[in-house]
């Protein structure tokens, strides 16, 4: 557990970075890909998570605490996205059942 | 078992349960493959250097938001239609465009990050929950003000949302009764 804890890892930094965007693009492709709305948040929450990935990544690789205090960011950050879209994705279920996305253009200024 | 090889395992679990909550058609069943993409990351964290990190993603986002997902699919009432509606949704060929646009860059950003070679540093240092207290708390002062208005925000956001609406006037005005006499 300590060989762990010591910095020992010797990970490529690359691979590091290429889990980051693979982990983006997945998200992406599903943000782009889906209708429903509640898996398009869904998406967006693993799109986050890769992008925190990444911070603690470059905190690592350059041993300051940046990348973890942004991370502390991103986190409170998904906190209240999750809270003001999931209360909207209630609200909109009781007008369009389906939650389609695609039906979602009655806002017209 | 070496770190380097939990790295690789951790991720690659990661990234697989991240593709069933892409794909799948049942809303619950992706939320938990989600939660097992949160837990997957956590580890990925620790074996980075951040164990402070890892706790924080499996207490506040595994734990506060996820439930927070659960609660709100509960109050969807999900039921069969809905996930037929889904398999409907999905046919392949609704993933053929988004797919291979997002794959090209993909491509070009391993390729950028495998031209690079002159990364700062090789070896991952471990960096302890207090030193991000102190950076935190010090230089960053005004993002965490910031970041405490914007919870504030959704707190608010999501207390006017849930609150009931109030009932729709009839669209057909009634002629008011007690009217001026003539």
């Amino acid at each position: 557990m300590s060989a762990i804890s010591d910095g020992a890892m010797s990970v490529p930094i690359e691979h590091g970075f290429i889990l980051v965007a693979l982990l983006w693009t997945v998200g992406l492709i599903g943000l782009l890909s889906r209708k429903n709305a509640l898996f398009m948040l869904m998406s967006m929450e693993i799109m986050l998570n890769a992008a925190a990935l990444a911070f603690i990544l470059a905190g690592s690789l350059w041993q300051q605490a940046d990348g973890q205090v942004i991370y502390i960011l991103i986190l409170s950050v998904a906190a209240a996205e999750v809270g003001l879209g999931l209360a909207l994705l209630i609200r909109l279920r009781t007008h369009i059942s389906d939650l389609n996305i695609d039906k979602l253009d009655e806002l017209r200024g | 078992m070496s770190a380097e090889l939990l790295f690789y395992v951790s991720g690659s679990l990661a990234l697989i349960s991240s593709l069933l909550v892409v794909t799948n058609k049942n809303a619950v069943h992706a939320l938990l493959y989600l939660v097992v993409s949160l837990l997957a990351l956590a580890m990925c964290f620790y074996l980075l250097g951040a164990p402070f990190a890892a706790a924080l993603q499996i207490i506040v986002y595994a734990g506060a938001i996820m439930v927070l997902f659960v609660f709100a699919v509960m109050m969807f009432n999900i039921n069969q239609s809905d996930i037929d509606r889904e398999s409907e949704w999905l046919r392949w060929q609704s993933w053929i465009g988004p797919t291979s646009l997002v794959l090209v860059l993909l491509a070009e950003v391993i390729f950028v990050l495998q031209s690079q070679t002159n990364w700062p540093s090789t070896t991952i240092e471990l960096i302890e929950a207090r030193a991000v207290g102190i950076l935190l708390f010090g230089p960053y002062l005004l993002a965490v003000e910031i970041a405490s208005f914007l919870l504030l925000a959704g707190l608010v956001g999501g207390y006017h949302l849930a609150k009931e609406l109030p009932a729709r006037p009839s669209p057909v005005r009634q002629p008011e009764s007690g009217g001026k006499p003539l």
